[in-house]
């Protein structure tokens, strides 16, 4: 992204140029948004709950976000499960070799923070964000399909505050949605019926 | 069978196991000395038990207890074979000549007890990674990565 | 000798079903060994137990197998029932046969399932989760877990059937074994399928006991065990079904044989349904902290992988002293050098599929 990151500040700098800016920014956000493929890095209990999403009752596939086993064509890893100490290096690899801009969501306990695994155990990493730079964070042994969906829609509106102009990027106002205010152009995602 | 046709069955066919024959809640235990248990172990083979269920080792403070679980398919019986070895010297004959199951039980015993088998064709660490220092299991073991959980009983 | 090539796949690979590394040696396409390495997933749970009460172990053995957690439950609280001396009441019994035989359907369906991804059957892949998702459903609707469930509690189970479950379930049986034959005609009918699957990774019977394979895999070669009919436990003796067995010892056979035992494991729900009769559901009187009387105990049930059993050691405290869990993903996968050798690398996944490891139960 060398290139974008350089058009970006040059831009910035140009008079005039944040019209252009800012309107690249809208159709870069746009599109990165809507094509969140993921890495699923699933190796626990929660990854059964992955496999589920991405099937046809939850249907993952409608928000543009597919699982593609391989890092280069990832934007979102999605670490589903305990991560342990000897799984670490692998998990570590496999995100340095996904291409930027690039994003995690912590799906479970376990990955948000050892969960269960938190006490009296000797091999397990306390949360995958002890390594990883993490942006959405994903409560629940294990959570839903829908709450995954539900993170990668909050993870499509911090894609869309980004900027490709290097320190120009928005800050999401507010994170947290009033309750019971659907989020914009999305249709509610439903209960035990969504399929 | 019931245990205690196993254990008539055990007297007659090797009357040197049956006084070490035992039953404890329902399952027949055969406590063994340690340099006997490949014998042991071969002459119930010998006698029906075809399938290695479970190696593992239990910590007792000083000395570590090694149990074998053997079933037997023809007899519908199990049985357990203990054995134990004394906690600085932990080491023991290995079954894998007799079942290969042992292979990766015994590879886990060895990577989480610390307890060495004699004659394994492959010891080596199994489930923690090679360079892991000490043995998880032992209740001696140390390691500040450990949280303990705070006590609520 | 040609030269040899080191392969190594995973710990993340699609095709390994979780966490998996396995450094293959080929001579051009074809395995002349494969090890794998496991222990990506070792969580500690045997150590963990050691510090928790015993009913606090429950939800950690939900976690061991984590497609199929009944089973861990069940086994765990056979062990606990029998190292403290609870008699469980019948009724409890005959829900607990219900659930694991409900999640024998679950594992098997994600077995067979993978078998199809693994093939290139991915429509396979999506009917079984199809049938995969009304058993979650039902265990939803049982103790609101759709995949950790900690329903089995030593004495009993933790709640009743709710009202209309019975009906659900009975709804869910009557469908299932006609679909099991559309998934036969999809799935094991495919040439495509067939090809791929018979006779790759032939595993003979006596190999198969030496080895300590137990499960759909050792039946798959025509072992004829099943401890539900040969080593009873709990209400079985009372059910009427067949044990599927395989006759090759191959893959196709292995995973066949698992679409059978769900036709059969409808046949006993039916029955446990018909017998179930109203009563308690968790034995009266337990103490709010159990410690068992010092000494061991064993227990091992018949799980969707084969006998699952766990060891458990009292020093007379409200915690587990050592508690070890036998599990036969881990004796299954132990064969997995034998049975790729001599094949090609592609059918390494499909052996690997056929194994049907879960990770969290090889690893523990
Ligand atoms: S958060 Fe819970 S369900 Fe998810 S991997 Fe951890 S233990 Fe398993």
């Amino acid at each position: 992204m060398a290139f974008v990151d350089d058009l970006g500040a040059a831009l910035d700098k140009t008079p005039g140029g944040g019209i252009i800016l800012t309107s690249l920014d809208a159709v870069m956000d746009w599109s990165r948004g809507k094509s969140l493929w993921m890495m699923p890095m699933g190796t626990a209990c929660c990854a059964m709950e992955l496999i589920a999403a991405s099937f046809s009752r939850f249907d993952f596939d409608r928000h543009g976000s597919i699982p593609r086993p391989d890092p280069r064509h990832c934007d979102v890893m999605v670490v589903a499960g305990t991560i342990t100490r000897k799984m670490a290096p692998a998990v570590q690899r496999l995100y340095d070799q996904m291409p930027d801009p690039k994003w995690v969501i912590a799906m479970g306990n376990c990955a948000v923070s050892g969960g269960i695994f938190y006490y009296d155990t000797y091999s397990v990493v306390r949360g995958v964000d002890e390594f990883l730079p993490v942006d959405v964070y994903l409560a629940g042994c294990p959570p839903r399909p829908e709450s995954l969906q539900d993170a990668i829609l909050r993870l499509r509106e911090q894609v869309s505050t980004d900027s490709i102009a290097p320190g120009k990027s928005r800050k999401l106002t507010s994170p947290l949605p009033a309750p019971g205010s659907a989020r914009r152009g999305e249709p509610p995602v439903g209960g035990g019926d969504a399929g | 069978m019931n245990i205690n046709e196993l254990r008539e069955h055990l007297c007659s066919e090797y009357p040197d196991l049956c006084p070490l024959f035992s039953v404890e809640f329902g399952d027949g235990v055969l406590v063994v000395e340690a340099k006997r248990l490949h014998d042991a172990a071969s002459d119930l083979r010998d006698l029906g038990f075809d399938r290695l269920g479970m190696v593992t080792a239990v910590d007792t403070g000083d000395e570590f207890e090694l149990v074998y679980r053997l079933q037997s398919r023809e007899m519908h019986a199990g049985i357990f074979v203990k054995a134990r070895v004394p906690r600085d010297t932990a080491s023991i004959a290995s079954v894998t000549d007799l079942w290969p199951a042992a292979n990766w039980q015994e590879r886990e015993v060895y990577d989480l007890f610390g307890i060495t088998f004699e004659g394994h064709p492959d010891l080596r660490r199994i489930l923690l990674t090679d360079d892991w220092v000490g043995h998880p299991l032992r209740k001696d073991y140390e390691d500040d990565r450990i949280i303990r959980r705070p006590d609520y009983i | 000798m040609t030269e040899q090539t080191i392969v190594n796949i995973g710990p993340s690979h699609p095709s390994t079903h979780g966490v998996c590394r396995v450094v293959v040696t080929l001579d051009g396409e074809i395995v002349t060994h494969a090890e794998p390495i496991i222990g990506h997933l070792h969580r500690g749970i045997e150590k963990m137990a050691e510090n928790r009460t015993y009913l606090q172990v429950v939800p950690l053995t939900d976690r061991l197998d984590y497609v199929g957690s009944m089973y861990a439950n069940w086994a765990y609280c056979r062990a606990v029932e029998r190292l403290a001396g609870i008699r469980v009441p019948e009724r409890a019994e005959y829900i607990r046969v219900i659930v694991c035989e409900l999640q024998r359907i679950a594992s098997h369906m994600m077995g067979i399932g993978s078998t199809g991804a693994d093939t290139g059957a991915f429509t396979a892949f999506m009917y079984a989760f199809a049938q995969r998702d009304h058993v979650v459903e039902l265990f939803e609707a049982l103790c609101g877990a759709r995949l950790t469930y900690n329903y089995v509690r030593p004495g009993g189970v933790s709640m009743d059937l709710p009202e209309g479950w019975v009906e659900q379930c009975r709804a869910f049986t009557a469908q299932h074994p006609s679909a099991m034959l559309e998934l036969d005609r999809l799935l094991f009918g495919n040439v495509i399928a067939r090809a791929r699957l018979k006779g790759v990774g032939v595993l003979s019977a006596d190999d198969a006991v030496a080895w300590g394979a137990s499960g759909p895999t050792a039946r798959g070669s025509g072992v004829d065990w099943d401890l539900r009919r040969d080593d009873p436990y709990s209400v079985y003796p009372r059910f009427d079904f067949q044990v599927p067995l395989g006759e090759n010892g191959d893959s196709y056979d292995r995973a066949r044989i698992r679409l059978w035992e769900c036709v059969e494991s409808c046949k006993i729900i039916d029955q446990a349904l018909d017998q179930l009769e109203p009563g308690l559901v968790k034995a009266e009187g337990l103490p709010r902290l159990l410690a068992p009387r010092p000494g061991d105990a064993y227990d091992h049930i018949e799980s969707a992988r084969g006998s699952l059993g766990v060891y458990l050691v009292s020093d007379g405290t409200p915690r587990p002293y050592r508690m070890k869990v036998r599990s036969p993903a881990f004796c299954n996968l132990a064969l997995l050098p034998l049975l790729a050798e001599g094949h090609t690398l592609s059918d390494l996944v499909v052996i690997l599929g056929s194994l049907d490891p879960v990770f969290g139960e090889v690893d523990r």
